[in-house]
């Protein structure tokens, strides 16, 4: 007998013991929660504190009414848990759900309505919503529903990567957004599949970390809007309403009409570790798709509607969210709610790390005041499977909390840096009086990060919410029209500037200076200390005409438009040498923040400020040029960037190396391309060993090295 | 959906030949038609050219047989998987498993 079989063992509780609605079953085991195969059944488990009676409803797969309702025996019952097996089901033909019973009482916080079938919260898929875009049957009493799958996938030898953080270049992307462009030119569109199939794409771009916008399924139909202008439905794109913390979006996936996401996602997350890069999921527990008092029922609410969300003293929800409801994440049963969550995709999906949507929300107590020592936060930072996990915040909420560089991080945490997107973005555009803060960011924040390290700020200038990089440097305002509100949604302060005329233009100086100005924000952006982050299409020069708040626009806005991979070949070249150089520098990706001192042996400080002249940064309000040099022990290589958002030039005298070494160009935004930037390790060595002159609005990168056979990597 | 299995041999291999549906119903007949052949360790040659559709549950049981058969030292080729049941496999990684009459076919052109 092989090995696989000879384990099989003879198992007392694979036999039933009661009769419940015809159907054989014996009381389950309360842990682990939801739905799981077992010998010979299915081992169901759910949580209500103060439901009354629980029945299980269990539906042939795809049909209306349920085939069987099965009450929970009172004995099935332990503690608020109530589980039970039923023996005999093809659990791969059936949907399920539950009927809570219990008291209609809002004001106490109460919600029950045994008329309803509620999705199982730990459900591993959902069925309902099987093809991203197809219009549901809204008639069906029970929408999303839960289904059984095994959690048996074949990982072969895949480990995790565990790239350090300071090495991680992170590229934001939306799943369907990627390859749903016909250009995209894959099997499949809009899906995991087809994402897997741009691997090659991203591996040669550079990037190690995939930053996936939410996947975890939500209902792309609830957005009731339409386009003014043309009358088409809008979508939740973005998908930031999550309807189920467990299943993976079917619509994401093109076997989801299968119902074989799950097999779909993980094989997409094997082949980008087998390609050398991490998955980040960017999830979002402070808030769900149940909204306000308005909002439909679908499993949180009609189950323990007091413990999963705030409420007020009259038992209305909270709104820090801004969508409604707010997740009441520091209650013991909920925060236990969101490790199970994260032990899944960690165990059982292989997920590298989360970035957190309005994590702010997850400080909070349970009626909504922030906490000094959250226990959740610190349950995360702390936990054993989670614990090489990256765990990355938004610091902020739509409660008004700001938490950037005061996150509660545990020695874990990081942060998207929003003072560094805010800083660069006004220094682009010429804004008096930002260098001084300028330096400070791209030298890894130490002003927020000083006793964290470079690594707790993830540094990015533009991300899905908000402008494209492209449409930062063509709009001065937003044009959200399209999203149906009146252009009220969306960003104000977007600190983007349109070099002179608003969108779309024939004028070449127009468009020579906002390339310029992309590449000089990729330039600083990939030589700053801390995570880079960069939005999905910038290397490329993609634009949403000016609409920052793209969140229900399912079309070209949105989409990776692959044809300007060699439409702006320019820029992604560009953009591939910039990571490039950030692999060949470790001085650019230290964990510590620089000291100013000098390293030994070199005679130079690990950083130096310098502006016109060497050693004189200008740090008055009209200054608007900052260069900074860096340098690492050893023999390892000075770097130099000079950023100058003046519209004029100036001439610039660099500082003296030590050592035999020599001045050599990698990049000049201000030149044409290709002289606008190098392969790193073969700049070109300046005539001029001790001046510089660099263009309005541009960024120089310079190699300080020993003249002669070039440096390998490090 | 029902699944009909026959067995048939030639010279080099053992070849399963299976008509219908592998789903979780059926998936156990399949199981118990291949492990005895996987044991006798004689090539096997699964022919699924009349297999209309393979679920999340029929791709584990031949993955099974795959991991049983490795375990064994024993060959195992899929023949005759249609451009469905191939996109299937292909997008939820199973295909990256298993040797298929096409490419074995290809290689052993290129050998020549």
């Amino acid at each position: 007998m092989s090995e696989a079989r000879s384990d099989q063992v003879l198992r007392v509780d694979a036999y039933p013991t009661h009769e419940v609605g015809g159907y054989r079953v014996r009381a389950g085991k309360p842990f682990p929660f939801g739905a799981n195969v077992v010998p010979g059944g299915v081992s169901f488990s759910v949580f209500s504190d103060q439901a009354t009676s629980m029945t299980l409803v269990i539906y042939k797969r795809g049909e209306p009414e349920p085939m069987a309702e099965l009450e929970f025996p009172e004995e099935f019952r332990t503690g608020s848990v109530f589980a039970m097996t039923v023996f005999g089901l093809d659990h791969e033909n059936i949907e399920y759900g539950y009927r809570a019973d219990g008291p209609y009482d809002p004001a106490s916080g109460h919600r029950f309505d045994a008329r309803q079938v509620l999705s199982d919260p730990y459900a591993r898929l959902i069925a309902g919503r099987d093809v991203w875009g197809v219009e549901p049957d809204r008639s069906r009493g029970y929408q999303y529903r839960s289904r059984v799958c095994l959690q048996d996938f074949d990982w072969g030898d895949d480990t995790p990567l565990r790239i350090p953080a300071e090495d991680l270049v992170v590229y934001e992307t939306h799943v369907r957004g990627f390859t749903r462009h016909p250009s995209s030119q894959v099997t499949a569109p809009g899906t995991f599949a087809g994402l897997r199939e741009k691997i090659p794409y991203l591996k040669e771009l550079g990037i190690n970390c995939i930053e996936l916008l939410p996947v975890f399924e939500f209902d792309e139909s609830d957005n009731p809007r339409s386009n003014p202008e043309t009358g088409e439905k809008l979508y939740d794109y973005w998908g930031y309403n999550t309807v189920s913390f467990f299943a993976p979006k079917a619509g994401y996936a093109a076997t989801g009409r299968y119902g074989m996401q799950g097999d779909e996602f993980r094989t997409l997350i094997k082949d980008l570790h087998a390609a050398g890069i991490e998955v980040i999921l960017d999830v979002v527990f402070n808030h769900t798709a149940e909204g306000n008092e308005q909002g439909p029922t679908i499993s949180f609410k009609g189950l323990d509607n007091a413990t999963y969300y705030m409420l007020t003293p009259e038992g209305y929800y909270f709104n820090f969210s801004g969508t409604g409801n707010t997740v009441n994440c520091n209650h013991p049963v909920v925060r236990n709610y969101v490790l199970d969550c994260l032990r899944h995709w960690v165990a059982d999906y292989h997920i590298d790390g989360f970035r957190f949507d309005l994590a702010a929300i997850l400080g909070r107590d349970l009626d909504g005041t922030p906490l000094p020592n959250p226990p959740l936060l610190e349950m995360l930072a702390f936990d054993p499977v989670l614990r090489h996990t990256k765990l990355i915040a938004e610091a902020w909420d739509a409660g008004g909390l700001y938490e950037v560089g005061n996150f509660p991080a545990y020695g874990r945490w990081a942060e998207w840096n929003g003072k560094y997107r805010d800083t660069v973005r006004r220094f682009l555009k010429g804004d008096p009086g930002v260098t001084g803060e300028l330096a400070t960011r791209i030298a890894g924040s130490p002003d927020l990060y000083s006793s964290r390290g470079t690594s707790a700020s993830v540094n990015f200038l533009t991300a899905h919410d908000g402008f494209s990089l492209a449409d930062l440097v063509s709009y001065n305002d937003k044009h959200n029209e399209a999203n149906g509100e009146g252009n009220g949604d969306g960003a104000n302060d977007n600190n983007s500037w349109n070099c002179g005329v608003e969108g779309p233009t024939d004028d070449p100086e127009v468009n020579a200076l906002r390339l310029r100005q992309m590449k000089n924000a990729l330039a600083i952006l990939l030589t700053s200390q801390g995570i880079p982050m960069l939005l999905s299409g910038d290397e490329v020069a993609r634009t949403q005409q000016g609409n920052n708040n793209t969140y229900c626009q399912d079309n070209e806005l949105s989409w990776f438009d692959w044809d300007q991979v060699d439409q702006n070949a320019e820029l992604l070249r560009f953009t591939r040498q910039l990571i490039a150089f950030r692999k060949h520098h470790r001085e650019l990706r230290s964990t510590s923040h620089p000291t100013g001192r000098l390293r030994d042996g070199l005679g130079l400080p690990d950083i130096s400020w310098h502006g016109e002249r060497a050693w004189q940064p200008d740090w008055s309000a009209d200054g608007r040029l900052l260069a900074v040099a860096r340098c690492g022990t050893g023999d390892q290589d000075v770097v130099y960037v000079a950023m100058n958002s003046h519209w004029e030039a100036h001439d610039l005298e660099l500082p003296a190396l030590p050592g035999g070494r020599s001045w050599h160009l990698f990049a000049d935004t201000g030149a044409e391309a290709p002289h606008d930037i190098r392969t790193p390790g073969a700049e070109q060595e300046l005539d001029n060993a001790g001046k510089y002159l660099i263009g309005p609005r541009s960024v120089v990168i310079l190699v300080g090295r020993a003249t002669g056979p070039e440096p390998g990597d490090d | 959906m029902s699944l009909n299995v026959k067995e048939r041999r030639n010279k080099t291999a053992t070849v399963l030949v299976a008509t219908g549906e592998i789903n979780s119903e059926t998936s156990g007949t399949l199981l118990e038609s291949l492990l005895p052949l996987v044991r006798e360790g004689r090539p096997l040659r699964i022919d699924l050219t009349a297999v209309t559709y393979v679920s999340s549950a029929g791709l584990r049981t031949l993955l099974v047989v795959y991991r049983e058969a490795q375990h064994a030292g024993v060959a195992v080729t899929l023949y005759g998987v249609s451009e469905e049941v191939r996109f299937v496999m292909s997008a939820t990684g199973f295909l990256d498993f298993f040797e298929t009459g096409e490419a074995a076919a290809t290689r052993a052109r290129a050998a020549r």
